[in-house]
């Protein structure tokens, strides 16, 4: 209050000249690129060399390759409309199945880690470490032909002869999903329940609830924040996943949204269809963003913080 | 067998039923990756049946292993060399970054940290699909290959070092450097002497992060690619993985691997050494976590 207003203003102008770079950097390639996806979405292709011809100016955009994507999308049949329904199912069973595994073990770690918790941490923690390709590396040398899954299915009499597992199933999709990213979801929730204030939980089982009953009334509820950031966390990642069904799969029959556009993008002469895909994704992530921050507006408001 | 039940059944103690579950975690968690790399010491060609220990896939095999292959080579320098340029760069920007946000008041401020968390919500193909298309473009005079490689690491990896060093400076708040200012020092001075030593934990924290995710990253690498000369390990294992597997796939993973928790391990005892040093004593997952 007191300082001359002078000094103030010079201050400003230093800490966003400190920015200045880092907040460029951000601009030349990460703003513009963006941008560009909207130029080629909205641009032509050259009629004789089929080679992509971005349009910069908003007035000239040619909405030619949205209604090719959107005809595909709403007509029911459609191409696009199967591959976005597949991804919404996918990653919806991924992120379910992620939560149940997450939840759990983050919360055992957290309350009840005691002297191990820096060990169980560390394994907790070792696959971020380890590449996402490596991992599925991983599980193709499980899954293949004559693979272990196999051999102790086999054994075990559950299945009669060796089952072809990397051939468009799409439960080794969304097997190969959750053992990627299920990691990135329990981090945050460790974090989360283990800052839950140990005396509420007290207060609760001296109010006479069961050690249960202090889980649903009291735990769950306060964590219901952190569980739905976890979800978006991975729920993010996976809607742009590619990698995963080619490398467990490689069949059409369980293309999602990201193989496609990989497909427009890297593999022919309709590149602005896969940039309007691209475009696509980005709008229906955005929308569930805006949901995910108005429910968690909501939770705060209903918890009076 | 009735204290096995009653060590099952007891109520007051830990809940025995999520112990074993977390157990099972770990193992399923853990154990896929083992037997990847017990394969990569296999004697024969076989990634499903155990044919004795060799280093015939590491440097042994005159032709197929990832010493000989050069694309198996080049592939594992192409990721350390991009992962090092990474956080010669990202680490100071987004440092610099980091503080100049933290600090700067008004619109446009709040606007550049909107900005500079989009990253983090960006799915990576988007990203891919971005840079490629401005690279192809309109940044046309900077060519496919290390260069675009380069900067597209820098600019997802930039975000991390923000929010990790954003979490660590909120936490030690202006006074430091205020009182230095007071005492004469100028505001360039007063970063270099207060706040950056205490920013040391932070700064490593962001510069593991920036190698892991750097050497993990497929998507932008293969994008951005100009041939199987600049293909990162990920770009490698991806394209042979189905194609063409063999060993020496699993050994240039393990290397991969080996490399990443020596560095991580390594930047962790520094880390530790710093702390102690200082006589903090949060966890290093705080550091992380911002």
């Amino acid at each position: 209050m007191s300082e001359p207003p002078r000094v103030a203003r010079r201050r400003t102008g230093f800490w966003a000249g400190l920015a200045l770079p880092g907040v460029a950097w951000l601009c030349i390639f990460f703003l513009v690129p963006f941008y560009v996806i909207l130029g080629v979405a909205f641009g032509t292709v050259d009629p004789i060399f089929g080679t992509p011809q971005p349009v910069w100016n908003p007035l000239d955009w040619d909405t030619q390759a949205f209604d090719f994507v959107f005809n595909s999308l709403f007509s029911s049949g459609g191409a696009f409309q199967a591959v976005f329904l597949r991804t919404l199912a996918y990653v919806s069973i991924a992120v379910v199945l992620s939560l149940a595994i997450a939840y759990p073990v983050a919360y055992y770690v957290a309350r009840f880690g005691g002297r191990w918790k820096g060990l169980l941490l560390a394994g907790l923690i070792a696959p971020l470490f380890i590449s996402y390709l490596m991992r599925m590396l991983a599980w193709i040398n499980l899954l293949q032909d004559d693979g272990w899954v196999n051999r102790v299915l086999l054994w075990a009499h559950v299945l009669e002869e060796p089952r072809n597992w990397l051939d468009g199933r799409a439960s080794s999709v969304i097997l190969g999903m959750v053992y990627g990213y299920v990691p990135f979801m329990i981090l945050p929730l460790y974090a989360f329940l283990d800052r839950i204030d140990r005396s509420v939980l007290e207060a609760a089982r001296d109010l006479g609830a069961s050690r249960f009953h202090a889980f649903r009334l009291v735990t769950l509820p306060l964590s219901v924040p952190a569980i739905l950031a976890g979800c978006v966390i991975i729920a993010l990642p996976m809607f742009g996943d590619y990698y995963t069904p080619d490398l467990l799969s490689g069949s059409p029959h369980t293309s999602l949204v990201g193989n496609q556009i990989d497909l427009y993008i890297r593999g022919g002469q309709q590149v602005p269809v896969g940039a309007a895909l691209v475009v696509c994704l980005m709008l229906m992530l955005a929308v569930l963003m805006a949901y995910y921050l108005y429910v968690t507006a909501r939770a705060e408001r209903r918890l009076g913080r | 067998m009735r204290r096995a039940r009653d060590w099952w059944s007891n109520a007051w103690g830990r809940p025995r039923f999520l112990l074993l579950f977390t157990l099972l975690y770990l193992a399923w968690s853990i154990l896929p990756i083992l037997i990847a790399v017990r394969f990569s010491f296999n004697e024969g060609r076989s990634r499903s049946s155990t044919q004795g220990w060799s280093n015939r896939w590491y440097w042994g095999d005159p032709d197929l292993s990832v010493w000989h292959d050069p694309d198996l080579k080049n592939a594992l320098f192409q990721s350390l060399q991009l992962a090092g340029i990474a956080i010669l760069v990202t680490v100071p920007l987004g440092v610099a970054l980091a503080i100049g946000l933290t600090r700067w008041r008004g619109r446009a401020a709040t606007a550049s940290r909107f900005t500079a968390m989009v990253p983090l919500v960006t799915p990576e193909i988007v990203m891919g699909v971005a840079l490629l298309l401005v690279f192809v473009y309109v940044f046309s005079f900077i060519p496919l290959g290390t260069t675009a490689q380069a900067i597209g690491h820098i600019t997802f990896s930039l975000s991390f070092v923000l929010v990790i060093v954003r979490g660590r400076l909120l936490a030690i708040g202006p006074e430091y450097e205020e009182a230095a200012q007071d005492l004469g020092a100028s505001p360039l001075r007063s970063i270099r002497l207060a706040l950056v030593p205490m920013l040391v934990p932070a700064i490593v924290a962001s510069a593991i992060i920036v190698f892991a995710i750097s050497m993990d990253d497929f998507v932008v690498s293969a994008y951005l690619s100009s041939g199987s000369s600049t293909d990162t390990v990920p770009v490698r294992i991806y394209s042979a993985g189905r194609t063409a597997p063999s060993p020496a796939l699993n050994a240039l993973a393990s290397l991969t691997l080996g490399i990443t928790i020596v560095i991580a391990l390594l930047a962790f005892g520094l880390w530790r050494i710093v702390r102690s040093a200082r006589g903090q004593r949060d966890s290093a997952l705080a550091d992380l976590a911002g």
